[in-house]
């Protein structure tokens, strides 16, 4: 059936009529070409979604204390209470799904310039984390290292800076490690310098502009004491967060004789159900996108159709004759198949490539945008949805040639032969 | 060659209409034979029925010794292609194809190879005079030219039986005589022709005129061409 002989054939057939070809091969060109833009559009703001909250684990839940509402265990309402660094390690024992899990805290300066370093100055918000918390909101090392169990058992006073930081404070090129720097009257030694992989998601502020301190160490020089208002912790990838939520809730409660009854006591979120709202969004957009694509798609399908049978009707005479000279009905039918076929293929072919071609000249634009948080990134379909449409064009071809080629082998030769 | 039995066929529209009335019919092989009749008398009737594109009510109708009934479309179109060569009225060449590849059409359903299908293309339209034609496009091509191209077109399978119908009903009267010639000159190289026309010019180049009305045979008439001078012949 595909032979070469017979592709010549209809190659022949094809291109002896070109224009009635091009027009019908144009509502297929269109509409793979449509569907290879918008699929990529999609996927370009998904990625570019996506690199904004780069870093950022979904599988991680935020608890934070307030005031009780409701009288317990002989207790008012109104009671303020904290957490502490044992409670931390209790939940890490009670729940071994625990994969990383860090206390937070913040220094609020009300003076301003709070960082200083030999001639210059600059205000920066001050955060206290425990070593774990890179496996939490992961940052970018730009110079040296995190903070490590070592800074934490020794009450180590180093520090590492966020990048806009350490730009403000050092000359350019200047080598910050070992340097000392003053933050909220106390000298710190400079350990690394980083970066967030993104700037838009943080969790109390960004990091590029906070200098982090090992949280001992800030509960200590501060004089803050074993208080801890702020958590955040990520689970493994099997016990997803939401499950656990209210379990680490209900733990932290009943050590600190708090209501289990009692909400406000103690608050918490999660990521995930902020990262399931995305992916939600994201799968209704390509949906969507689908739905145009293919439904444009099809309309050029069947226009394919409605050609083919208008040019099974023109050609009557021609079937016909090909039938008295010796044309089988199964002749018939694959020529009528493969010219639909591969009409629409070619079509949905250059479409594709076409579609890929725009869509990358539009990656390159948009990555030359001097942007570092681009809410576009790499507008491509992807082999998968591009296999996919493929597929769907050949399908389709072979659809568009059933209804016509049956009408062709209706033709009896002798009706197109009648003299009329 | 060809036989026929007491064939019957009716049209079953409005009203049937019943256009074969049981013809019986021989024709030997090499014969010349032409079928004269007015409009209606059943002639293009009789003659798909000769070149199998349709079927008939009863009686019975063997080619080339093969009983031709009940054929599905795959056998039918099998036995056209390699017993019959069909000439037209209208010549009902392929526009979009080259007078060669026209030609060489009948080989592809054969499953010819197209170099093997060409040489054989080329090979019947030297025969045909139209070597240097080879590459137009029928409407490049004068009436004659066409009737010429759609010759070779049924001879290149090398066929038992031509069947014509009105070969020469749209050319004009000088090249209907040639076409006749040509027409005698394949017969004479043993195969058999029927043809069907309502001129008697036409006919009186066979050797057998059989007379079609309404349905039945009316006489058949033996003739010899080679008696009757046609340069004198008006058409």
């Amino acid at each position: 059936m595909f032979d070469f002989d017979g592709l010549k054939e209809i190659w022949q057939t094809i291109t002896r009529n070109k224009t009635r070809s091009l027009l019908t091969a144009f509502g297929v060109f269109w509409g793979i070409f449509l569907l290879v833009v918008l699929s990529s559009t999609g996927n370009g703001f998904e990625n570019g979604l996506m690199k904004q909250v780069e870093g950022v684990t979904p599988n991680t839940g935020f608890f934070f204390v307030n005031q009780t509402s409701e009288p317990y265990k002989g207790y008012q309402k109104g009671r303020a209470w904290t957490m502490q660094l044992a409670d931390m390690e209790a939940i890490k024992e009670a729940f071994p799904c625990v994969k990383a899990i860090s206390p937070e805290a913040s220094l609020w300066s009300s003076e301003d310039k709070n960082v200083v370093y030999s001639s210059r100055s600059g205000s920066f918000s001050v955060k206290g984390v425990m070593p774990e918390y890179n496996d939490i909101q992961r940052s970018k090392i730009l110079k040296g290292r995190y903070i490590n169990d070592t800074d934490i058992a020794a009450n180590r006073k180093v520090c590492l800076l966020g990048k806009k930081v350490y730009e403000t404070m050092f000359e350019k090129g200047e080598d910050p490690l070992g340097k000392m720097v003053k933050v909220n009257g106390i000298y710190f030694q400079v350990v690394g310098v980083v970066r967030s992989y993104t700037e838009d998601v943080n969790i109390n502020g960004t990091i590029d502009e906070s200098v982090i301190l090992p949280f001992t160490t800030m509960q200590q020089v501060y004089a803050l004491g074993d208080k801890i208002y702020f958590f955040a912790m990520v689970a493994d990838d099997d016990t997803p967060i939401s499950e656990i939520e209210e379990d680490i809730k209900h733990f932290i409660k009943e050590r600190h004789d708090i209501a289990p009854t009692d909400d406000d006591a103690f608050n918490s979120f999660n990521l995930s159900e902020i990262f399931k709202a995305f992916k939600g969004l994201f799968f209704g957009i390509h949906i969507l996108i689908w739905i145009v694509g293919l439904g444009t798609l099809m309309s050029g399908i069947i226009g394919v159709s409605n050609i083919m049978l208008v040019t099974v009707k023109e050609r009557t005479r021609e079937i016909g004759v090909r039938r008295a000279l010796g044309a089988k009905p199964k002749n018939i039918i694959s020529q009528v198949l493969s010219e639909s076929l591969l009409l629409t293929t070619l079509a949905g072919l250059v479409g594709l490539c076409i579609g890929v071609g725009v869509m990358a000249i539009v990656a390159m634009i948009t990555s030359n945008m001097p942007s570092d948080n681009a809410m576009f990134q790499d507008p491509n379909i992807g082999f998968g949805a591009a296999v996919a449409a493929t597929v769907i064009v050949i399908i389709s071809g072979l659809l568009a040639g059933v209804l016509p080629a049956w009408r062709a082998i209706q033709i009896k030769a002798i009706d197109a032969i009648r003299e009329e | 060659m060809i036989r026929l039995e007491k064939i019957n066929k009716t049209y079953f529209g409005a009203q049937p209409l019943h256009v074969l009335k049981g013809i019986d019919l021989e024709v030997t092989e090499g014969e010349m034979v032409s079928i004269m009749g007015a409009s209606g008398s059943g002639k293009s009737t009789l003659l798909n029925i000769l070149g199998i594109l349709d079927n008939y009510d009863s009686g019975d109708y063997y080619l080339n010794g093969k009983l031709v009934k009940d054929l599905s479309e795959n056998e039918a179109a099998d036995m056209r292609n390699r017993t019959i060569g069909f000439i037209f009225q209208s010549f009902n060449l392929i526009p979009f194809k080259t007078a060669m590849e026209n030609v060489a059409l009948p080989l592809y359903y054969q499953n010819v190879s197209r170099k093997k299908r060409n040489e054989m293309a080329m090979e019947y339209l030297e025969r045909f005079g139209l070597k240097e034609w080879a590459d137009h496009y029928p409407n490049e091509l004068s009436g004659g030219q066409k009737q010429r191209v759609s010759m070779a077109r049924a001879l290149v399978t090398q066929p038992k039986v031509i069947l014509a119908d009105e070969p020469t009903g749209a050319l004009d009267s000088k090249t209907s005589a040639e076409v006749m010639q040509i027409l005698r000159e394949v017969n004479q190289s043993g195969i058999t022709m029927v043809i069907v026309t309502h001129e008697k010019g036409i006919a009186l180049r066979t050797n057998k005129i059989i007379h079609l009305k309404d349905g039945v045979i009316e006489n058949i008439e033996i003739n010899n061409p080679d008696s009757i001078d046609f340069s004198k012949e008006i058409k």
